[in-house]
């Protein structure tokens, strides 16, 4: 079970937190003008790498604020973690 | 005890306190000190239990929580009783009860050890293979396979002890309190570290504790005096907390650990009562220190199994820690030195070593050279090529290894004995390590697997890292222990060793034979009864991988997940595929290191426990009502109100007949309730609901409906506005925590510039519903002030008023219908209003409703319910329900989704009704309904989704979801069930007033 730094709080649990997907993926502004295959790939398309991968997260048992996180996935070390809106601070 | 196998020698068991127990009903006696296992060797007894398989008759092989063979049954035929348990790792206590498992009628005579006749066609994947065809004959194997197999019983009742979880944070966890641990939790706690040391055992200081070799010092001294003025040291050590009987069962990322402790299972029945028997300890640790050792291997030969034949550090902890001799005639077999220190522990006290085989040719070491003096006939080069005696071991027979150890050569000789302690080197109990994270490296020098890159803050030292002579121990525990923690001071002046032990090790995975493999059964697997030679097979019939090799001959698949055998299943593979060792990786280790109780895992989450009940203002009333309850989420609803003998189907059809006759009253208080404040609450309603919001006027309430991005139906509710920038929204049940998350969300990460604010209120009030033609009287009685008019309080609107000076919402809002009304008051007067409505509609048979009849009467009028109609799959325009999608709004969530080439086809899965052509014929929810019964294979077209009968309308309705339904109004289809087809008509989905005259009528 991971700890996991809110930027908001501090070091919290796991179990505090919800999972939200991929980080980054900005809502389209004008959604009628987006073709069937354009507005799919932001609905549907998901990277899902084993390595790094940056990731939306919530600490939904805590401030309920969103905040992003960087994390390889293929062994769960988390480089990184900032708020919304906010430059990922690792490539 | 009279018998010669019990030697008065060991300060572990208190020979002044006798204790009886009873294996197999018969009666024995033990000592205080002793596990089931060294009491029942010390009468003799080394036949414990049947393999799994064959049913081959099994001993004891161990003396601890590796035991692959000796599990017992515990606690016969009572609420307590066991399976699966280690009969190495029980303490016995007076009145202990255990019995063998896998065996019947008895251990002595098995039914199932025809199996071991049968063997030759009992291969590996047998069960796969055999079984597979034809399908159809699967359960009657099944039935075969069952009564002659399975582990053990479980209990029928229900526990009676208490388990316990506890949370633990701590800078350093030191697990395994050998003699590496102890000196690591010595260094840490001295240094400041708040330490927590823990181990499996009921006393500190692992096998070290009883070395009382000569040929083994610390500073002088024997191993075990040393330790115990460490011990002794450490006890006292203000930082440190040293919990026992306490076994990590997973090392999960981020140093989270699992540790069960074991409080009560070592005292007599009687003294348990009232006690935690075992707490699950949820460690969160800054530091890990793993100091877990290592496993004895055994060696891999035909008839490798036979009662008597052990682990030969198994034999010495039972002479020297509990004063158990194994044999009255050992031999011991080996391939490196620690079988010397076995040998030299059974000399001390005069029990008969008949002969050491020893695979290697050369032996260099003072211990050996010493048991060599001791006129011990030292076999070098040899091997065991066989075993004799059925029920215990009475004989093997040997022969010389060739040079490149893949044959036996020469004669065969026979010797007696009826103990055989067997020592295949030792291999590092890095079972946490992996389950962490940690990969592995594989030495070559003394074929082990070794910590090599640690995922988290943690470090493996002593045995578990590879470190396996005394010398090395302790200079690998002070160096590493000193980096790791940082520390300048490791508390350790000089210590000094001597060892009489080399290091030096013929390995051999699988011992060559004078017959062919195919002839020959060498265990790999006790537990599972796999053999070298069902790896072989596997091998040759293509299996490459060894986590399929596993599965396939279920190697390591037992409740020990093979902690003896897997190394050689691995060695053997590598062998055989011709490939290099650690080529293959491991196979993986998963937790829990030794299995837990269910008690463990659950603790005090049992019973009303269980889960969280979360309980309406009204509750009381309701239980006072003979309210049957359903849960919804974790509420706690009325369901429905019997009234004398009546069943569910009657108090429904009676409460629902009432709300449309007179009135019904309905506690509402589970909807959930968002409050929304900010200038820009309207802009933010009009993004997140399908509908328009700006030019809802103040005290107007509307439906909404909600969809995800998709465009699929999410959440409905009502949402009421209050205030030129203040809203009430309500939601479903279910969905009010996951709507506020989803709006939450997107404020914070796509539209952070709206001026919107957003809080739970749904616990804050409660809310009465009362509905029906009389409704009006009853809720003016209620609030005489608030003038009720249709003029003044029209239906879709809300009014401010106070109920005896406490302020409440009043909507005009309807799901049923009828005319009605929603009170919404501060959730501590819930009870008090409810019972005043009760109160003023006594003379109009106010009917208390539960969740069945809501369902009933909104399926009356075509309401949908999100989750019980809908399931993710289905728009608004698949519901029928275009009528509230904004064609103006430019943009709201899930809109674009809604004109997408699979959203827009007609043949999707839409709402309609069905009526039966029955009237009386009420179809079941989720029954399949097709067009054509005759077509192959039949198309399903959907299913139903409500279904009740109306008294109302004295029929049957339903609801259900059907593939381009639209366009099938009068259509007939059919519902096939198991004895009959019901034949169905498409109908409106609006059974009941379709014009909503009820709403608007002058009352
Ligand atoms: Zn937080």
């Amino acid at each position: 079970m991971f700890l996991i730094n809110c930027p908001f709080c501090g070091e919290r649990e796991q179990s505090e937190f919800k999972a939200g997907g991929e980080a980054h993926i900005v809502r389209p502004k004008q959604p009628t003008e987006l073709s069937d295959d354009e507005w799919a790939e932001y609905l549907f398309m998901r990277k899902n790498i084993k390595g790094i991968q940056f990731e939306r997260w919530n600490h939904v048992h805590g401030c309920r604020k969103w905040f992003n996180m960087v994390r390889d996935t293929s062994n769960d070390q988390i480089k990184a973690v900032y708020k919304m809106g906010e430059k990922p601070p690792v490539k | 005890m009279t018998n010669n196998l019990r030697f008065k020698t060991s300060k572990f068991i208190d020979e002044t306190y006798r204790v009886s127990f009873k294996f197999n009903n018969k009666t024995y006696f033990g000592f205080k000190g002793d596990t089931l296992a060294s009491a029942l060797l010390a009468n003799g007894i080394h036949l414990v239990g049947r393999s799994f398989k064959y049913h081959r008759p099994r001993g004891i092989m161990t003396s601890g929580s590796e035991e692959p063979n000796a599990i017992i049954q515990l606690h016969d035929n009572s609420s307590r009783t066991e399976p699966n348990v280690r009969a190495t790792e029980v303490e016995i206590y007076e009145g202990l009860v255990a019995s063998s498992q896998n065996c019947w009628p008895s251990v002595n005579f098995d039914i199932g050890g025809i199996n071991n006749l049968l063997s030759p066609i009992l291969p590996a994947g047998f069960y796969y293979k055999t079984f597979m065809w034809p399908a159809s004959f699967w359960e009657k194997y099944e039935y075969f396979i069952r009564k002659s197999a399975g582990l053990g019983k479980s209990p029928k009742v229900a526990d009676p002890d208490i388990y316990e979880h506890k949370y633990i944070h701590c800078d350093v966890l030191v697990i395994g309190a050998g003699i590496s641990g102890i000196m690591a939790a010595k260094m840490a706690a001295k240094n400041g570290f708040k330490t927590l040391l823990v181990d499996e055992k009921s006393y500190l200081g692992g096998s070290s504790i009883y070395d009382n070799s000569e040929f083994s010092k610390i500073n002088n001294q024997l191993v075990s005096s040393w330790l115990e003025k460490e011990i002794n040291e450490i006890s006292k050590l203000e930082n440190l907390e040293i919990n026992t009987r306490t076994s990590v069962a997973a090392f999960h990322g981020y140093n989270f650990l699992l540790a069960r402790e074991n409080l009560t299972d070592h005292l007599p029945i009687n003294q348990r009562e009232n006690k935690v028997r075992q707490r699950l300890l949820k460690i969160r640790a800054k530091k890990v220190i793993t100091a877990t050792g290592s496993i004895e291997r055994p060696l891999i030969f035909d008839n490798n199994d036979r009662p008597g034949i052990m682990l030969s550090s198994a034999i010495k902890k039972y002479i020297d820690l509990y004063g158990v001799a194994c044999g009255e005639n050992n031999i011991l077999f080996t391939n490196n030195d620690t079988a010397y220190e076995t040998a030299m522990s059974l000399i001390q006290r005069g029990i008969k070593i008949n002969a050491i085989i020893d695979n290697r040719e050369q032996i260099d070491s003072k211990i050996s050279y010493e048991v060599e003096k001791n006129n011990i006939k030292i076999y070098k080069g040899y091997t065991v090529v066989d075993t004799y005696g059925y029920r215990r071991i009475n004989k093997i027979s040997i022969m010389k290894l060739s040079k490149d150890s893949q044959t036996v050569i020469g004669d065969k000789t026979k010797l007696n004995c009826d103990c055989l302690g067997i020592s295949g080197g030792w291999t590092p109990a890095v079972h946490l390590f992996t389950q962490s994270g940690g990969k592995l490296k594989f030495r070559e020098k003394d074929q082990v697997f070794i910590p090599n890159v640690y995922p988290s803050d943690q470090i493996s030292i002593g045995s578990c890292n590879g470190d396996f002579g005394l010398e090395e121990i302790i200079k690998n525990t002070l160096s590493s222990i000193k980096k790791f923690l940082d520390i300048d001071n490791s508390e350790y002046k000089t210590v000094e060793t001597i060892s009489g032990l080399n290091q030096s090790k013929r390995n051999i995975w699988l011992l060559p034979s004078d017959k062919s493999i195919g002839k020959t059964k060498s265990f790999v697997d006790y537990q599972n009864d796999a053999t070298a030679k069902d790896i072989k097979l596997a091998l040759r019939e293509g299996f490459r991988s060894i986590e399929h090799v596993k599965r396939y001959t279920t190697t390591g698949m037992g409740t020990d997940q093979g902690k003896l055998g897997n190394m050689h299943a691995l060695g053997i593979i590598s062998e055989t595929a011709g490939t290099k060792m650690g080529e293959h990786g491991t196979t993986t280790f998963r937790p829990p290191y030794t299995p837990l109780t269910f008690g463990t895992i659950v603790g005090r989450n049992v019973g009303e426990f269980f889960d969280i009940f979360r309980r309406t203002p009204m509750h009381d009333w309701h239980v006072a009502n003979n309210a049957e309850f359903e849960n919804v989420g974790q509420w706690k609803r009325a369901w429905y109100y019997p009234k004398d003998n009546e069943n569910m189907h009657q108090a429904v059809q009676r409460e629902s007949k009432a709300a449309r006759d007179s009135a019904g009253i309905l506690d509402a208080s589970t909807l959930g309730k968002i409050d929304i404040q900010g200038t820009d609450a309207s802009e933010f309603l009009n993004r997140v609901y399908t509908n328009a919001w700006s030019k809802l006027a103040v005290g107007k309430c509307r439906y909404g409906l909600m969809l995800n991005e998709d465009g699929m139906v999410y959440d409905d509710g009502v949402t009421t506005r209050l205030g030129e920038n203040h809203y009430i929204m309500t939601t479903t049940t279910g969905g009010a925590a996951n709507v506020l998350g989803k709006l939450e969300d997107y404020l914070q990460t796509e539209w952070p510039e709206l001026d919107v604010y957003l809080s739970s209120v749904t616990d804050h009030y409660a809310t009465i519903s009362v509905c029906g033609p009389n409704s009006k009287k009853i809720v003016s009685k209620v609030i005489p002030d608030l003038d009720f008019s249709d003029e003044n309080f029209p239906h879709m609107s809300f009014k401010n008023a106070e109920i005896d000076n406490i302020k409440c919402r009043v909507m005009r809002i309807s799901f049923t219908g009828e005319h009605s009304y929603e009170i919404n008051i501060q959730a501590n007067f819930g009870k008090s209003v409810w019972e005043k409505c009760m109160e003023a509609g006594k003379d109009f048979n106010i009917t208390p409703y539960g969740t069945e009849t809501m369902h009933l009467l909104r399926a009356e009028k075509g309401f949908i319910i999100v989750g019980q109609d809908t399931d993710a799959t289905l728009t608004p325009i698949d519901l029928q329900m275009e009528w509230i999608v904004s064609k103006k709004k430019y943009d709201f969530i899930g809109k674009r989704s809604l004109y997408r080439s699979d959203t827009i086809r007609e043949d999707r899965k839409q709402l309609v009704g069905l009526l039966t052509e029955n009237p009386e014929e009420v179809l079941e929810e989720g029954a399949q309904i097709v067009a054509d019964i005759k077509k192959s294979p039949i198309e399903m077209l959907g299913h139903v989704t409500s279904s009740y009968y109306s008294p109302n309308l004295k029929k049957s309705i339903a609801l259900g979801v059907v593939k381009g339904g639209k366009n099938m109004l009068g259509q007939k289809l059919i519902i096939p069930m198991e004895n009959k087809n019901i034949n169905v008509t498409v109908a409106d989905p609006v059974f009941f007033d379709k014009e909503g005259e009820r709403l608007n009528a002058k009352l």
